[in-house]
């Protein structure tokens, strides 16, 4: 479910991370107007509950085999979409640093997958309608369920959509997302009957707990339309500044732009890019080889598949570099002993 | 569990290593934040059959981990664990992208291996390097520079309190397992009659122990703020080693460095 830093091209990257920041800005702007400051040091405790918690297996009953949870559901059940959003985000963060889960460019993408959807879209627009105003366990348990569930068809979309942007997979978008969003369908099911039970537990010895997060004044209504504006904003702002770096190279979503209109970019091409094609074009000493070569394979056939004719070069490339590697190593061994 | 206990020994690994003072170490964090994502940004960036272009990114891992003493084994260990779901979506170009690609005279390979080798190298560049920053940070590193960088306080702070209370929580989820696991001898994993109250348990401690670390914190002076002490100036080393990066992160992704030495190798032969 952690999408890798290989699986997506710099646009996508930089788009979902400006989404990303947009949104816990947002967050951020919210809690400081609205929170006491006693929420933080407990977003970092139940943060870090959420990340013991993933590492406990529960049996699934009658399948034989054992799931965890994911937390995003159960974060914004317990500290409300803002709070929950930001505490998933460093979970996520941790997670990316210490246990190479999802990459660091890959962050962005993860955090709009797995924090987004949940508390954005989920939590206002299923649990919070479910409860209405008044609680009780059944509706807790069928808004817990119910809304991680479909978090995570949301979230499943989400990787879809990244990896074929990106342009890293040659599965059709069809034939990818039937084979995601089932398998994340079995998935969100034992995730909600998880956060079910853990949130109906608590809601019997200590109400208050599950009650404070969405009654309590801190939190006002959730203003949708004003996170996807920001959102919208910064994914623009930055695909903007990402993409006349990109777009020497078509791949990603021009490559998907390229695919559906018949032409690479749909508006004329930036000054900077050209600026940038100008200088890349002087300096290339040889162009053929340069990374302006188009990339589908029939291209990389007619250059006489130059995209991988160095063959003999790249193993000699990768034993210098080993070389190199071995030299550092003995030259601080020598400075060492002297 | 195995899968606890190996979290907290990996995380107290990560964090010991990141204690020593190597050469990569003592490089400034921010600089070392901004090189690790420029590394990582440059070698997603490369075309999906553009296969021998990647291999001369290899020389960044490599020699940070000389610079930084890491072991190759222990970098490694951790890099597979992030394989699986790249090899799982890149798996299936082989079979959908048969177009050959010639890679020398008489020997040729589908369009597919090729862009799932591409892929599985960046897997192993983007992880390796990413392990390799965290290694010779340190978290507290990493969220001073995050502050320089101009993020929020909010979510520095709550990045070190999560961090810090996640090897806490995972003790305690670990001794949770281990009273479980004599009790219910043979168990795969938490029967379902006790999800709720097992890990509800959890958070009511987790929760207390919540309010506990926020008044110990205020009778300390805690107002909502951390203050940092400004361990470091960037000095000429760190300029150099940005500066040093960026020119060879440019050249390796302009020119196709392994053609260009067969090149050479050919008018030398001739």
């Amino acid at each position: 479910m952690h999408m890798a830093d290989a699986l997506i091209t710099p646009i996508v990257g930089g788009t979902l991370w400006a989404a990303a920041t947009g949104t816990a800005s947002y967050s951020i702007n919210k809690l400081q107007n609205e929170l006491d400051e006693k929420k933080i040091p407990l977003m970092g405790v139940i943060g870090a509950f959420v990340f013991a918690s993933q590492m406990i297996n529960f049996t699934i009953p009658a399948t034989g085999s054992s799931g965890h949870i994911g937390g995003g559901m159960l974060l914004a059940i317990l500290l409300g979409p803002y709070a929950g959003f930001l505490t998933m985000a460093a979970v996520l963060a941790i997670q990316a640093l210490f246990f190479a889960d999802g990459g660091l460019l890959a962050l962005g993408c993860n955090i709009i997958n797995m924090g987004f959807f949940t508390c954005f879209i989920a939590y206002p627009l299923i649990y919070k309608k479910i409860m209405g105003k008044g609680y009780t366990k059944k509706k807790l348990a069928i808004a817990s369920v119910l809304s991680a569930v479909i978090g995570l068809q949301f979230g499943a979309f989400g990787v879809v959509l990244e990896t074929i942007l990106s342009g890293k997979t040659e599965l059709p978008f069809l034939t990818f997302v039937s084979l995601m969003q089932p398998i994340h369908l079995a998935i969100g099911l034992v995730e909600g009957l998880i956060t079910a039970a853990v949130v109906t537990f608590i809601w019997e010895a200590r109400p208050e707990i599950i009650t404070n997060s969405l009654e309590g004044k801190k939190f006002t209504g959730l203003n949708l339309k004003k996170v996807m504006t920001v959102m919208v904003i910064g994914a623009i702002l930055l695909g903007g500044v990402v993409s006349w770096f990109a777009s020497s190279n078509p791949d990603g979503l021009e490559w998907a732009i390229f695919n559906t209109t018949g032409q690479e970019e749909i508006t004329g091409t930036s000054i900077v890019h050209e600026v940038m094609s100008s200088i890349q074009e002087k300096t290339a000493i040889l162009p053929d080889y340069s990374f302006k070569k188009s990339e589908t394979a029939v291209d990389s056939i007619a250059a006489g598949g130059t995209s991988f004719s160095g063959i003999f070069g790249g193993a000699l490339t990768l034993a210098l570099a080993v070389i190199m590697g071995s030299a550092i190593n003995m030259f601080k061994r020598k400075k060492r002993t002297t | 569990m195995s899968n606890i206990t190996g979290a907290i020994y990996n995380i107290r690994y990560l964090d010991e290593l990141s204690q020593r003072d190597t050469s990569l170490n003592r490089v400034d964090p921010s600089v070392k934040l901004i090189v690790t994502f420029i590394f990582i940004i440059t070698t997603v960036s490369f075309g999906k059959y553009e296969l021998g272009g990647l291999l001369p990114m290899f020389i960044y891992p490599i020699a940070c981990m000389s610079l930084g003493e890491l072991s190759y084994k222990e970098i490694l260990k951790r890099m597979l664990l992030a394989l699986p779901f790249i090899i799982g979506i890149g798996i299936f170009n082989p079979f959908l992208d048969t177009i050959p690609v010639v890679l020398m005279e008489g020997v040729s390979l589908s369009g597919g291996w090729i862009s799932f080798f591409s892929l599985l190298l960046k897997g192993i560049l983007t992880v390796s390097s990413a392990i390799i920053l965290i290694a010779t940070t340190g978290i507290e590193d990493i969220a001073h520079s995050l502050r320089k960088l101009k993020v929020p306080k909010i979510f520095v702070i709550l990045l070190l309190l999560t961090y810090r209370y996640i090897s806490v929580l995972m003790e305690e989820a670990a001794s949770i397992w281990t009273a479980y696991s004599l009790r219910a001898p043979g168990e795969k994993g938490i029967r379902m009659e006790i999800w709720g109250s097992l890990l509800g348990q959890l958070l009511l401690r987790t929760y207390d122990r919540g309010q506990r670390v926020y008044e110990a914190m205020v009778l300390r002076g805690f107002h909502g703020d951390f203050e940092m002490v400004h361990r470091r100036k960037i000095n000429t080393k760190d300029i150099t080693f940005l500066m040093v990066w960026l020119v060879f992160f440019l050249l390796f992704r302009i020119y196709d460095v392994p053609v260009l030495i067969e090149i050479f190798l050919q008018g030398v032969f001739q």
